[in-house]
């Protein structure tokens, strides 16, 4: 069936193609178009049987006309991948974009990619130090998780998401990671700032960059996050390379899907968004995390910008049930002028309790962490109080936790771009120090013994 | 059987159409050249559609689909146990050595393993008369768990031979005078719920050792609870501390479209946890079924029923059961997937109109009941819901708590203080106390529900002085109102906040609750007593001794401790009053 050229379009919908009575055509095949002024598109088959075929073209479906030739190229889609990936710009359906040559292919690889048997993955637990104390304190990464980044638009998530590709690293190694950063519509500005920034501190070589800018063909973006965890599986799991995975804007590729979605006329669900946004999603973000017998991992970053501020539109909510956490910035604190304005309270990193602790980061690490949540919360809630009522309402517990937010988020949230704290000295001495700014009865979230071992002045020794 | 095989007319997604065969609705049939599973869901004139268990992408039409003849199933009998399964009982492990560490598809794995021996020791004896769901014999299943072999149903008669010794799960062990014979293997159909004699009322509860699920809002045994918390707000920690510390004899656990991450969480750390009842490993008692999110959606939605079958086919045999469903909103949202798919007339919110009836029939497979041979058992089933944007207003948690008579509300906001486990005791609710409370007095203490109560009072009038507060704040209150504040942030603190990663604070037995919670209501006695006497408040809830007392439970040997630890609190209580 390979070579045959159909020229049976029925309607163009959207990114669309329908076409009648083919031979049979495979689900997910493969489908090159051929224009009438010589222009090649790619598509793939959504949906197919005896009478109809259903194709979704890549490039957008503009000047399709129905003369237009289409071949079924008998093949699911698939990626050349190889080591030297590393260090190249690929456009979003994975063709050089740097003016380079062709990726000559060490192996195909299947784009849909399998799901990782749960049997054989191995528990993420090795805890990578960011630099940034909030993270590192309060929402500690490890290696194999997928940890979003919730922001809004006009936020610097972009500077967060490059200090943490900067300086990411294990504890007791040299391991670099591999960055495999993935765009899906965003500006050729933001591009720029990527590129740039990756290259003035050398990361370039050791990233591979899959990019669909905003001006490039939506439906593209579909393929593009799958082309970029792709060649990271390849990198991790063929390769022994340690992939940090970052890709944005989650928002755009799920855009994308809706607009696929009401091309083919499917009930909506939430927000005119899919129903099966839940599984799509996850069919992403689930290629995190490590395997038995394999040496490398893959970590993820999806950064995605919600829109209205509000977690619960159906992106970040159903981005937040399949992550292992979120970091979530707020306006709030990047008004204030504080960098990296990351907002602790919701922020949450599943994974932390396997990656942090003795031998890890330090035995008191997960108390430290828990009283600073306690702390903050509260002294939060009061600031709310003081409004109303003053400062000379609130009791001797009260006034020190409200000092304590203050302080928190001047002192610890607060950090420069390349700034690099290391997690003992610090990230966790820091939080002592301003933690011992309450009194050590209020701190009821602290076990005794790093009380006695670790307080900057209600230490035994 | 009429028309044996078909071929593929039509395939979208998960979902494939086929011309050319009749079947039955739900029988299993194979699609495609590589043989994929696939269950009939619908059949419109001449066209059988199918929802496949597998991924279809590369198949096309023209490709054959087989009739099976048979309905989804699940091999029951020995080797259930310490086992882990994808939705449709493939061991995990088994797909591994055969595939590798993907998932790839068209590969076949029987649920048991059916060439292992067992050591069957037959307790039926020849010329005995059986009926469905006798006990024939017992299998040593794994250390804690002993096997019983039952009768299946619809078969009866009278033992012709019956033997003990090494058999394999195919082999038979007993043949009837009417020539039936009965292996140690039944097969029963998963959409299908298996018979009992009667329901019963809850009487016993479910002990979990968490305090607030156990004192506050407990569940029965043979009871349905729902959980549903926005994400980040402990839902799966919550179900996790549940199937590791609740006392049934046996725990199916179903991450259900869940995390991969999540899942090896639970497999590695299972085999290491050990049992406080028994001294052994909680896996013995444990079957796991692991679909996760990005497994074929189709397998997602037959893995629930999966579960309670297997559930209650160790219910049969007299065991309480407790199974934990991780989250039946991935379990919805996979009907809902199905159901766009054939184009179905949607009910609220793309959900199809049918879901609040499949909800119900699966919590329904729940409850206590008198077994077809005349024994006790139960199947206890706790669901997880993960309403978008925390907002139970959505569909799948309405049409839960509608059904479900234990409401454990998670709570974004207390999650966020790192208030855990996060379930609001403003909204929670169990239906289950008036039932449960007779066994609370007989085994833990003639006043336990009278504890309770004061307990949950307690917190509702803090909710009330807290609106006075966030007004006026706590200064301005009365001193006695001042202390309420003090011993609910006690009660808060001490004793609905519970670590489930700390090692002694994650699990707490009833009668060390009803202790703890005794000590509460003590230090406000005391306090009151003192405050009367004219010491400060300040003084009083500043004593050394409660911070230890509240401390104290992290340290074990905390249940022998905690009396003197009270007496030291209530002196130094009494001598704020000296002081001033």
């Amino acid at each position: 069936m390979t070579g045959k050229e159909y020229r049976t379009i029925t309607d163009v919908k959207g990114p669309l193609v329908f076409l009648n009575k083919t031979e049979p055509v495979a689900f997910g095949e493969i489908v090159e178009l051929r224009l009438t002024d010589g222009t090649l598109k790619n598509g793939q088959v959504l949906d197919t049987s005896d009478d109809q075929v259903i194709v979704q073209v890549f490039e957008g479906t503009a000047s399709i006309d129905k003369q237009t030739g289409i071949k079924f190229l008998g093949d699911v889609f698939k990626l050349p991948v190889s080591t030297d990936m590393i260090g190249r710009i690929l456009d979003g359906a994975g063709r050089p974009r740097d003016g380079g040559p062709a990726i000559v292919a060490d192996e195909m690889a299947d784009i849909i990619g399998a799901a990782i048997n749960p049997y054989s993955r191995q528990s993420p637990d090795t805890f990578i130090q960011t630099g940034i104390s909030a993270i590192d304190a309060c929402t500690s990464l490890v290696r194999g998780q997928k940890l979003p980044i919730f922001s809004a638009s006009g936020l610097p998530h972009n500077d967060i998401a490059l200090q943490i590709a900067r300086q990411a690293k294990l504890v007791d190694s040299d391991d670099d990671f591999v960055v495999v950063f993935c765009a899906m519509g965003i500006t050729a500005e933001e591009y720029n700032f990527f590129v740039h920034d990756l290259e003035r501190t050398g990361a370039l070589e050791n990233a591979c960059l899959f990019v669909n800018l905003a001006d490039d063909p939506a439906v593209e973006r579909l393929i593009t996050p799958r082309l970029a965890l792709t060649a990271a599986e390849y990198l991790a799991f063929e390769k022994d390379y340690h992939v940090l995975v970052i890709y944005t804007d989650m928002t755009n590729y799920c855009e994308s899907l809706r607009q696929i979605g009401a091309a083919r006329e499917e009930v909506p669900g939430r927000r005119g968004y899919p129903g099966y946004m839940y599984t799509d999603l996850a069919m992403l973000y689930e290629r995190a995390g490590l395997v038995k017998g394999k040496k490398g991992s893959i970590t993820q970053f999806p950064i995605l910008t919600m829109p209205g501020d509000d977690i619960t539109h159906p992106i970040p909510d159903l981005s937040g049930y399949i992550t292992e956490g979120q970091i979530v910035i707020s306006r709030e604190l990047h008004q204030k002028g504080i960098y990296p304005p990351i907002n602790v309270l919701p922020s949450l990193s599943r994974l932390m309790n396997a990656g942090i602790g003795d031998g890890k980061t330090r035995e008191d690490h997960k108390s430290v962490s828990d009283q600073l949540y306690a702390a903050y919360a509260q002294g939060r809630e009061l600031r709310g109080l003081v409004a109303i009522v003053g400062e000379d309402a609130l009791n001797e517990r009260d006034l020190q936790l409200l000092k304590f937010s203050d302080i928190f988020e001047d002192k610890f949230l607060r950090q420069s771009r390349d700034e690099d704290r290391p997690i003992q000295e610090g990230t966790l001495d820091l939080a002592w120090k301003l933690l011992s700014n309450i009194d050590t009865k209020y701190l009821v979230r602290l076990d005794q013994k790093w009380i006695d071992k670790y307080h900057p002045t209600d230490k035994k020794e | 059987m009429s028309k044996e095989n078909g071929v593929i007319y039509r395939i979208s997604g998960p979902v494939v159409t086929a011309v050319g065969i009749s079947p039955r609705m739900y029988e299993v049939v194979r699609v495609g050249d590589e043989g994929l599973m696939g269950e009939v869901i619908e059949l419109h004139g001449e066209q059988s559609v199918i929802q496949v268990y597998e991924e279809t992408s590369g198949v096309r039409p023209g490709e054959p689909v087989i009739r099976t003849g048979q309905t989804l199933s699940v091999q029951l009998g020995p080797g259930l146990l310490t086992k882990i399964y994808d939705g449709i009982q493939r061991p995990l492990p088994e797909l591994e050595k055969t595939m590798g560490v993907f998932i790839k598809r068209g590969v076949d794995a029987d649920g048991l393993d059916l060439k292992k021996n067992w050591n069957f020791n037959a307790t039926a004896k020849a010329g005995d008369s059986v009926t469905p769901g006798y006990v024939i014999g017992t299998v040593q299943e794994t250390k804690t768990i002993e096997h019983r072999v039952m009768i299946p149903p619809g078969t009866s008669g009278v033992i012709k031979s019956i033997s003990s010794g090494e058999f394999n799960v195919t082999q038979t062990v007993c043949t009837l005078e009417d020539g039936n014979e009965i292996q140690m293997m039944q097969k029963w159909p998963v959409r299908t719920p298996r018979p009992f004699t009667k329901k019963h009322a809850p009487e016993v509860p479910l002990q979990t050792g968490q305090r607030i699920l156990d004192f506050l809002f407990p569940l029965a045994k043979g009871g349905t609870a729902g959980i549903p918390g926005p994400f980040g707000s402990g839902k799966t920690v919550t179900q996790q501390q549940l199937a590791k510390w609740s006392d049934a004899d046996i725990v199916v656990y179903i991450g259900c479209g869940e995390r991969g991450n999540e899942m090896t969480e639970v497999l590695d750390e299972f085999p290491h946890l050990i049992d406080p009842k028994t001294g052994e490993a909680l896996m013995n008692r444990t079957t796991m079924i692991a679909n996760t999110s990005n497994m074929p959606v189709a397998a997602r939605e037959a893995s629930v029923y999966t579960g309670i079958t297997i559930a209650e086919y160790f219910r049969d045999m007299g065991y309480d059961v407790a199974l934990m469903a991780d989250s039946t909103s991935r379990w919805a949202e996979a009907m809902r997937e199905i159901s766009s798919r054939l184009e179905e007339m949607p009910g609220e919110e793309g959900y199809p109109a049918y879901l609040s009836s499949r909800l119900a029939e699966f919590y329904e497979r729940a409850g206590r009941v008198e077994t077809l041979a005349g024994g006790d058992g139960s199947v206890s089933v706790i669901g997880a819901v993960s309403p978008p944007g925390g907002d139970i207003s959505e569909p799948v948690s309405q049409g839960t708590l509608r059904i479900v008579k234990v409401f454990w509300g998670l709570d974004a906001g207390l999650a966020r203080q790192r208030h855990f486990p996060a379930i609001n005791w403003l909204n929670s609710y169990s239906l289950y106390p008036p039932s449960l409370d007779q066994w609370y007095r007989d085994n833990i203490n003639s006043n336990f529900p009278e504890i309770r109560t004061e307990i949950s009072a307690l917190l509702q009038v803090e909710a009330e002085l807290q609106e006075i507060v966030q007004l006026v704040g706590s200064d301005a209150l009365p001193v006695d109102q001042q202390l309420t504040l003090e011993v609910a942030r006690m009660i808060r603190e001490f004793f609905l906040q519970q670590n489930a990663f700390h090692d002694v604070d994650t699990y707490t037995d009833l009668k060390l609750q009803y202790t703890m919670a005794k000590a509460i209501l003590s230090f406000q006695e005391e306090s009151k007593k003192a405050l009367a006497g004219g010491a400060a408040l300040e003084d009083v809830v500043n004593v050394p001794a409660r911070t230890d007392l509240m401390r104290g439970r992290f340290e074990s040997g905390y249940d022998v401790k905690i009396d003197e630890m009270l007496e030291t609190m209530i002196k130094q209580i009494a001598e704020t009053m000296e002081d001033n």
